[in-house]
């Protein structure tokens, strides 16, 4: 089975990333599974998603937007943030809509050219869970995740800045 | 200055431990050229001509002598006995080694320092007033803004991967200094009618290929809702900037696309979702900041000093430095004395480890130990006492220090050009000395206050479009030719310079430069500096003199 980074540990994974447009005979094809379904796809084709058996989550390209899905963020059990170039920083700003905004507590997953060296980062705008490109070596991203032991902005697991917990100088 | 507490040092400890880490998986080839790119540039590190090249950055251009005396020993050390002061207040070293720069980084640690932030597609360091705090005439001491600035946006996570880099001045003074309308964000200190001060935000300035003044996108942002606005700003940025074509990445492409109205809309919106929210400024933490940036211990002294009254009236070359490069304080009996690097024959900004450790020991001596690097790549020591001038310019003069030059036209900007950088067109050093060279230490002050700025390519590090005079080196077939552009200015009335005609060989440049200067002296009227003269005639008259044949 695949594996993912998910909440600090490498675990079995068993959602399945469909890149491409949905129809119903791929969605035959996978009965059963947990799917993650690019959002046009979840956006136009509610009725064939509704009737699969198993999970649905979306995936958002990089240019699309969080409020495109709507009212239905708080019931998806998973909304997945594509990085298609590691350099393509709009997914940092996408996570951190999702949990601030609107205030998101599933699974928000990082897919698509997911390195060690952004890692903390994510983790830092709300992703928990990181797709690893396939070269990338787990041990290795898992230590990413404590590149730093505080940071100077709010985030996820502090939302409080440095400066609202600092003690005042003399 | 500000104090790192224990908080700012583990940062630190773990950058430099992130960036150890990344630098010995690239050398063993574990991570790709491409992947490591911008880790080792957000670590202040280029590939140049040379060698790499370190970027080290000089939060709003202060320095504590303890702290240049660190970059004397790196100069000496990992580089070959000199660094290079930028346009943005930052030092670059030009010759250190890959293997060694996680090692630099730890001993600037060790004094505060660091090379984060200083390149790549990220917010960079924050700039500012060189004379904040000191000057007779300020709103506000702007640096205390300057490091929540800096804390806000180092390691800020959203903001990492943007479509290009970021760069954020301050100016709290009533005359800017810090070229603050040619930033991504230009903050200008102000008071609101109630008597409050806050900040007039500009964004949407920039040089390089596209050079624009940045415009108003807010009148009066009150102090508290400074870093959720920046946050709402770098925000849009970030979603829709343009990430398709790298020319056409910078945020005033963006806000001259979407339009001024439209973008400051989308910005309301996103505004309004962070207003008032965790990263809303507290009392507390702004004045814990400020109490970094007090008053050091000034002495009460009179208003006039004998001492310097008679060393003026018997000293004409000190007379000279003291009337260029010395600034009225706001304490009575002090100065501001600003260090020129631009004698002639060195290249602008150069300064080498022995005239560092001389600086700081000076500053030591004058000036409550600390220093300043202004944009215009000199350094100022900031509270002096005017009774202790005439001793600190005899001793600046043993350490070819003392040129009193400042503002006139052989104080020029120029970056490093193409003796160094990998992306230069053309050199830009061999032109700034043929320009000094060509002028007489009488002339320069007959002609007084005009500035020369000179880029060796269109990324306008040198700031040519924002020169009385610009210079821009071209390439042309191969060849090194240099552009020229007349009327540009930084100040609080900022403007593109506009371009004079085709471009000059090297050798004509010093002519042509004779000759504008030429149509200046013959034309002024009294009290006129060459930008007001310019202004009053336009281009034309230097456009003929220029390009006349020679008679």
């Amino acid at each position: 089975m695949p594996k993912i980074i998910k909440d600090g540990a490498w675990v079995d994974d068993a959602w399945v990333l469909l890149r491409d447009e949905i129809s119903s005979d791929l969605l035959e094809s996978h009965a059963g599974q947990d799917l993650i379904v690019p959002l046009e796809d979840w956006l136009g084709q509610q009725a064939p998603l509704k009737r699969h058996e198993g999970r649905v989550g979306v995936w958002l390209a990089s240019h699309e937007l969080p409020e495109q899905l709507g009212s239905a963020i708080p019931d998806l059990p998973l909304i997945a943030v594509d990085f298609p170039a590691f350099k393509d920083g709009r997914g940092f700003t996408n996570a951190r809509e999702l949990r601030e905004r609107f205030a998101y507590e599933g699974e928000l997953r990082a897919i698509g050219d997911v390195l060690r060296d952004q890692l903390f980062y994510m983790m830092r705008c709300g992703i928990n869970a990181f797709d690893l490109r396939d070269d990338q070596n787990p041990d290795v991203c898992l230590s990413a995740l404590r590149d730093f032991r505080d940071s100077y902005q709010p985030r996820i697991d502090q939302p409080l800045p440095l400066f609202r917990r600092r003690a005042p100088a003399d | 200055m500000y104090r790192y507490d224990e908080y700012d040092h583990q940062m630190l400890e773990d950058r430099v431990a992130q960036f150890r880490d990344q630098t010995a998986r690239y050398l063993d080839g574990k991570l790709s050229e491409d992947e490591f790119l911008p880790l080792r540039l957000q670590n202040g590190l280029y590939i140049q001509r040379h060698a790499p090249m370190l970027r080290l950055a000089i939060p709003y251009g202060m320095l504590s002598t303890r702290q240049l005396r660190k970059l004397a020993f790196i100069a000496d050390h990992y580089d070959k006995g000199y660094g290079h002061f930028t346009t943005r207040q930052n030092i670059q070293f030009n010759w250190p080694l890959l293997e060694e720069v996680p090692e630099i980084l730890a001993h600037l640690a060790e004094v505060e320092m660091h090379a984060i932030q200083t390149s790549g597609n990220c917010i960079r360091n924050t700039t500012t007033d060189q004379y904040a705090g000191a000057t007779a005439h300020e709103i506000e001491d702007a640096r205390p803004w300057c490091e929540l600035i800096r804390q806000w946006s180092s390691f800020h996570p959203e903001f990492a991967y943007l479509p290009r880099k970021f760069k954020i001045a301050v100016s709290g003074g009533e005359y800017d200094r810090a070229a603050t309308q040619v930033h991504d964000i230009g903050l200008y200190m102000v008071r609101n009618e109630d008597g409050e001060t806050g900040f007039r935000v500009l964004v949407g300035g920039g040089l390089g290929r596209t050079p624009i003044i940045g415009k108003e996108i807010r009148s009066f942002l009150p102090k508290q809702d400074l870093l959720t606005y920046l946050d709402a700003i770098l925000r849009v940025y970030n979603r829709s900037g343009r990430r398709d074509n790298k020319f056409k990445a910078r945020i005033k492409i963006q806000v001259k696309e979407t339009g001024m109205d439209a973008f400051r809309d989308q910005v309301e919106q996103e505004w309004a979702l962070l207003k008032d929210g965790p990263l809303t400024l507290t009392q507390a933490e702004v004045e814990r900041c400020k109490r970094f940036f007090r008053d050091p211990d000034y002495r009460e002294l009179p208003e006039h000093n004998e001492t310097l009254e008679k060393a003026l009236q018997k000293d004409i070359l000190f007379a000279n430095w003291y009337e260029c490069n010395v600034a009225e304080h706001k304490k009575p009996g002090y100065a501001i004395a600003t260090v020129s690097l631009k004698p002639t024959g060195t290249a602008p900004g150069d300064v080498t480890s022995q005239q560092m450790r001389f600086i700081a020991d000076l500053a030591d001596r004058y000036s409550f130990g600390e220093l300043r690097v202004t944009h215009n790549q000199n350094v100022v020591l900031a509270d002096v006492e005017q009774d202790s001038l005439y001793e600190l310019w005899q001793a600046l003069q043993s350490q070819q220090l003392g040129t009193g030059n400042l503002s006139l036209l052989s104080d020029m900007i120029c970056c490093p050009g193409g003796d160094f950088c990998a992306l230069a067109n053309a050199k830009s050093i061999p032109i700034a000395e043929a320009i000094q060279r060509h002028f007489s230490d009488e002339e320069l002050r007959d002609i007084g206050e005009l500035s020369i700025n000179i880029s060796g390519c269109m990324n306008a590090c040198g700031h040519h479009h924002v020169g009385n005079i610009g210079i821009l080196g071209v390439d042309k077939k191969g060849q090194e030719f240099y552009q020229v552009s007349l009327g540009g200015k930084a100040d609080n009335d900022a403007a593109i310079g506009k371009i004079i005609g085709p471009a000059f060989a090297q050798e004509e440049i010093p002519e042509v430069i004779a000759r504008i200067v030429a149509v200046y002296r013959e034309n002024r009227r009294e009290g006129e500096r060459f930008i007001d003269t310019f202004s009053r005639l336009d281009i034309a008259p230097f456009k003929e003199r220029v390009y006349a044949k020679n008679h």
